[in-house]
């Protein structure tokens, strides 16, 4: 038992109230408290936060100061990089190889281009491999697209690309049946009817998983169709650094580097995907994250250099639910599914506090409020503040050893810390999960830069300002294949003119002229997590 | 951090460093100063790419774990071996059978195994892979899909494996036959997809892209909620 005696006392005052809010739940909020409690807590509101960046298309915009330091970052090559040698050249270049990567490059190859993947880190090591509550998609008859849409628009504040939504929502079934036809194992009934649950935010069940391994099931299954596929290519290791245009002003490849032997090389492509990601490395306001490794805003960056415009880069999305102890695991998430299939969470006097299953931005800011306002949260002994999810009330409401069943992924990460969460309750607190905004793009995937493509979270305006659990897998997926398939259209007819980077000339011009001297290169590729001496 | 202060000694790649006794082997490499690129990837225990082989001063055993999810010992020899792909075949999914014999053709060493439950004890997820790989010998697709469904396919049992079966393989070749072929298919979801397709819902989309905010709160507001 990894829990000091104090929370172990503390544990007994929620297990005295569990039984008598097993038959009660927390009334949800009216849109007007929703909105007061996001203004007085959610991390978006901090003024001190934010800032407004000061060189390109978006200049004047505010976001997130740690985002606003690489977007106004020195390219790490100079416009004299000699790019009149390609290491090879290909049709669509995809850049990035979590579950939008791989989507677009099987579309792109089925579509008759060729297809060539790079990726930083490993192929498949990547956000989507995380990802464990499900994926929506309206399915049942008592479901529609058009009410996954209002729960999406309704979740993201009604700020939400409408076409975007569209998309997301139309294809959604098509998505899972595609998967399906792949082999991926969803959580199914013996008579065939999926097992869906809610999410926060949606008024219909239609949360699908493959227990708590929905996105590594996905990803493996896609990572696995990619490698049948041997034309093909991945190149792993190996990081885009700066998009290349040529006179046209159309995208004719990219500078990567080698992670390991620091070569930088030119690869000539007719067009080119940014399946890069999001950005949760950078640790907005000191955040812990639940992001993969690599999530340092690549994507962002290197659109915004060669002038895409950017959307909703102000609002990231805090997980609510954390893991806050033990340190080790600090900032891991704890997935939705744990409240979806009854655990609640509790303030340190076992009372609920909150409706279980608010949109993320909201039940997030309710936690926050929760210790600092109220001062009703746990400290853990590294002084995190946190509440209690109370997981045992799972196997009650449910059925004896659904936890193990439904969650085997987490209940592992805790049981490496020996803490049986079926039997007594975990401590969680927000942890920065997801970027809200990204690059624009219409429902096709084209930015306002020719060849340039997108897919997945390096893409803003879907979810708006906030995105419901389960719409990021399907996301990914969604915009995976029209990014492909846009991508293998438009190389058909591409009429590439001569690569050079006279952006880069420009962007080095733009940030002299505004008094940026900072020595800072972006992307920045990977945190520094070395000790500082 | 301050009361968590004992340090620890640990030897990285042959060098001794003494690191803080709470951190996990991927914190304790980086605290040493290393900036990680290979071995490293989600940092949550669900990629794979952290596999870990290490020993303890004074004991033989090998042991094994993942770098992200596991915390440091007293004199724990550490040496990250970076993953290496094991063997694996090229299929095209539609055109198998989900019978044992596609297994065993895709996989023909597959029945070199031995049963000698090396693979179990390296493991980082503790299935019981030896038990996964005697169902695939019987052809049992479905058992093996199940057994084998939390694998992160870190690539451990496969290295460790005397008869050089590529376990982590032939298990996802299982779940997508699986998944694909055995698994009830879902008529609910057909349906759906052709109404999808046959325009169905076209209309009802084009109406609520051109509504305002307003109206789209009201309609929001009067969404009724599934039990």
């Amino acid at each position: 038992m990894t829990y000091t005696p104090e929370m172990l006392e503390m544990i007994k005052v929620v297990e005295a109230s569990r039984q008598r809010r097993l038959k009660e739940t927390f009334p949800a909020m009216s849109m007007e408290e929703r909105e007061r409690v996001l203004k007085g807590f959610h991390p978006d509101y901090i003024q001190e936060g934010m800032r407004p960046i000061r060189v390109g298309v978006c200049k004047g915009d505010r976001t997130p100061n740690e985002l606003a330091d690489v977007l106004e970052g020195r390219p790490l090559i100079s416009p004299d990089f000699d790019l009149s040698q390609p290491e090879f050249e290909t049709d669509v270049l995809v850049v990035g190889g979590g579950g939008a990567g791989a989507s677009a490059a099987l579309l792109a190859k089925e579509n008759g281009a060729k297809v060539t993947i790079v990726t930083k880190l490993r192929f498949g090591d990547a956000n989507t491999m995380m990802a464990q509550g499900g994926i929506q998609a309206a399915d049942r008859p008592e479901d529609s697209p058009a009410i996954h849409y209002l729960d999406v628009i309704g979740g993201g504040h009604f700020t939400n690309v409408p076409d975007l939504v569209e998309a997301l929502v139309m294809d959604a079934p098509i998505v899972i049946k595609w998967l399906e036809e792949l082999g991926v194992m969803f959580d199914k009934t013996p008579d065939g009817l999926m097992m869906e649950e809610h999410g926060g935010g949606t008024s219909r069940k239609r949360m699908h998983s493959a227990r708590d391994y929905s996105g590594a099931e996905i990803m493996r299954t896609l990572r696995d169709e990619v490698r049948n596929r041997p034309d093909i290519e991945v190149i792993e290791f190996c990081a885009a650094i700066e998009l290349v245009l040529d006179d046209q002003g159309q995208v004719a490849g990219v500078v990567l580097l080698n992670m390991e032997t620091n070569h930088y090389f030119y690869v000539k492509a007719k067009s080119v995907i940014l399946s890069t990601g999001g950005s949760g490395r950078l640790h907005y306001q000191e955040f812990p994250t639940t992001n993969h490794y690599g999530a340092t805003g690549d994507g962002i960056v290197m659109a915004y250099r060669v002038g895409a415009q950017l959307a909703f880069l102000d609002t990231m999305q805090y997980h609510p639910t954390g893991a806050a102890y033990p340190e080790q695991i600090l900032g891991l998430l704890v997935t939705e599914k744990v409240r979806g299939l009854g655990a609640q969470p509790v303030n340190v006097k076992g009372e609920q506090f909150v409706y279980p299953l608010e949109p993320r931005d909201v039940e997030s800011a309710a936690f926050i409020r929760e210790c600092r306002e109220r001062k009703l949260g746990v400290v853990t002994p590294t002084l995190q503040p946190c509440v209690w999810l109370d997981t045992p009330m799972i196997d009650l409401i449910q059925g004896p050893g659904t936890i193990e069943k439904a969650l085997p992924a987490m209940v592992r990460q805790y049981k490496r810390f020996d803490i049986d969460m079926a039997k007594i309750p975990i401590l969680v607190y927000p942890t920065l999960h997801y970027q809200n905004g990204g690059v624009q793009m219409d429902a096709n995937c084209h930015t306002n830069v020719p060849g340039l493509f997108l897919a997945g979270e390096v893409a803003g305006g879907i979810h708006g300002r906030n995105r419901l659990m389960g719409n990021s897998l399907l996301d990914v997926c969604v915009f995976g294949r029209r990014a492909g398939l846009s991508a293998a259209e438009y190389q058909k007819t591409a009429k590439p003119g001569s690569p050079n980077l006279e952006h880069v000339s420009t962007w080095n011009r733009e940030m002299d002229e505004a008094g940026l001297n900072g020595a800072l290169q972006s992307p920045v590729l990977l945190p520094k997590y070395t000790r500082q001496s | 951090m301050a009361e968590r202060a004992e340090l620890i000694p640990v030897y990285i790649m042959g060098k001794r460093y003494d690191v803080p006794a709470s951190l996990t082997i991927m914190k304790a490499m980086e605290w040493a100063g290393y900036t990680l690129v290979r071995g490293v990837g989600c940092r949550g225990g669900f990629c794979g790419a952290c596999s870990t082989v290490y020993r303890i001063k004074e004991d033989p055993k090998l042991y094994f774990g993942l770098a992200c999810q596991t915390v440091v010992k007293p004199e724990m020899y550490l040496g990250q071996i970076p993953f290496f792909p094991a063997a694996r075949a090229s299929y095209d999914i539609t055109r198998l059978e989900p019978v044992a014999s596609t297994l065993f053709q895709i996989y023909p060493e597959l029945l070199r195994c031995l049963g000698c439950g090396t693979c179990t004890k390296a493991c980082p997820q503790e299935l019981n892979v030896k038990g996964y790989m005697a169902a695939a010998m019987r052809g049992d697709i479905e058992a093996v899909a199940n057994m084998s469904f939390d694998c992160i396919m870190c690539g451990l049992c496969a290295a460790r494996c005397p008869a050089e079966e590529p376990q982590y393989n032939i298990a996802i070749l299982a779940r997508r036959l699986y998944g694909r072929y055995l698994a009830p298919r879902s008529e609910h979801l057909q349906q759906r997809v052709d109404e999808i397709q046959a325009g169905h819902y076209n209309n009802e989309l084009v109406e609520l892209k051109s509504l305002d905010v307003e109206a789209l709160k009201t309609q929001y507001k009067a969404r009724q909620i599934e039990a």
